[in-house]
């Protein structure tokens, strides 16, 4: 029982912060935690197979494919606060205890037995019993199990499969476009410049600088760009080397010969 | 034996309450996730008291059956998502009158 009480504040700690982060990641950094401890419980109950499944499947699998989700669909997603329904939070407390309570008060009451234990079970061992179970009587419902598994694997390919509409532009559409673009708006053909070429900082995210100090913003990735991201640092430090060319009033007969080159 | 239960159901009531309240799809199915868990947890527990495996044998069903409606699940989510461009389930309301 040492176990029990060492886990079970934590796992209610960690089941309450799951319901009360702000974060959908920190949620699931919560039900992690519960779920290891849940593992912790079973191999304290004499249940080693479902323990290492509980590991295995449960935090290994089921947990990544929800990061993964949450990567998919933004991580920095959180809940708005505004209530759809007015009183609903205090409506689902009042429940919740409620709830709990009926709960705890069924248990208190149960007629409740002495505990057996598994310790029967243990001349083969836990998983041969199981097998014995699953592959006896269970057996049914384990070809259904796998029945479902199928399905499940069917239902999520057509759910997360895209038709694609329109073909794919070849090379030398994208070719034909850049010239259009470049009669009519007059947009450049060629390469966007690189980020950072002539700013005084090389990282992706500072766009670069035409020879008089303008940013050009095209040069920092898109995504970038959509997040605000991009900051331009040194305009003024720009601006101020040009200050101190002009002030220094340096000859101009190499820049020149650098143009006409 | 009934520390065991009373934990598994608390932690059922606060998945119960989390699926009530929370906005985002992807936190009412880990909500939902968290009351399989705990139902997994009496299971187990009564095994130990009954003596008797097949407590075992449900939870593992339950593990597979939950494993089963993740994928389906989170693949509606994604599917939602990328046609709305939001996992909040107050957003899926197109069919409201």
């Amino acid at each position: 029982m040492t176990a029990f009480w060492i886990l079970a504040p934590v796992m209610l700690v960690a089941a309450l912060g799951l319901i009360f982060a702000r974060k959908a990641v920190h949620s699931a950094l919560c039900l992690a935690v519960v779920m290891i401890c849940l593992a912790m419980l079973y191999a304290a109950q004499d249940a080693p197979f479902l323990f290492v499944v509980q590991i295995i499947v449960y935090t290994g699998a089921i947990m990544m494919l929800f990061l993964f989700v949450l990567m998919l669909v933004g991580v920095e997603t959180s809940d708005s606060v505004v209530e759809t329904i007015k009183g609903q939070r205090a409506a689902a407390a009042v429940v919740g205890v409620l709830f709990a309570g009926v709960l705890a008060t069924a248990v208190a009451q149960a007629v409740s037995t002495a505990v057996v234990g598994l310790g029967k079970f243990d001349e083969h061992g836990n998983v041969y019993h199981l097998a014995e179970l699953l592959f006896g009587p269970y057996i049914v419902a384990f070809q259904f199990t796998a029945a479902l598994m199928i399905v499940a694997v069917l239902g999520a390919m057509v759910l997360a499969h895209r038709e694609i509409l329109v073909a794919a532009p070849t090379q030398q559409e994208l070719q034909a476009k850049r010239m259009r673009d470049y009669a009519e708006f007059g947009r450049h053909p060629g390469n966007a410049p690189t980020p950072g070429v002539f700013a005084l900082h090389n990282a992706v995210d500072t766009p670069a600088l035409l020879p008089d100090g303008t940013p050009v913003a095209e040069s920092v990735a898109a995504s970038l760009r959509a997040r605000q991201q991009d900051e331009v640092r040194d305009t003024h430090e720009v601006a101020d080397v040009v200050a101190e060319i002009e002030a220094a009033d340096i000859e101009p007969t190499a820049t020149e010969g650098q143009e006409d080159a | 034996m009934t520390a065991y239960l009373t934990l598994s159901m608390l932690l059922f009531s606060i998945g119960a309450v989390g699926v009530l309240i929370r906005r985002n799809a992807i936190v009412v199915f880990m909500c939902v996730e968290l009351m399989l868990n705990a139902t997994n947890l009496a299971f187990v527990s009564f095994a130990r008291q009954h003596g008797n495996l097949d407590g075992q044998v449900a939870a593992f069903f339950v593990m597979v059956v939950a494993a089963a409606e993740v994928v389906i699940g989170l693949a509606i989510i994604v599917s939602i998502y990328r046609t709305r461009r939001s996992a909040s389930v107050d957003e899926a309301n197109l069919l409201k009158a």
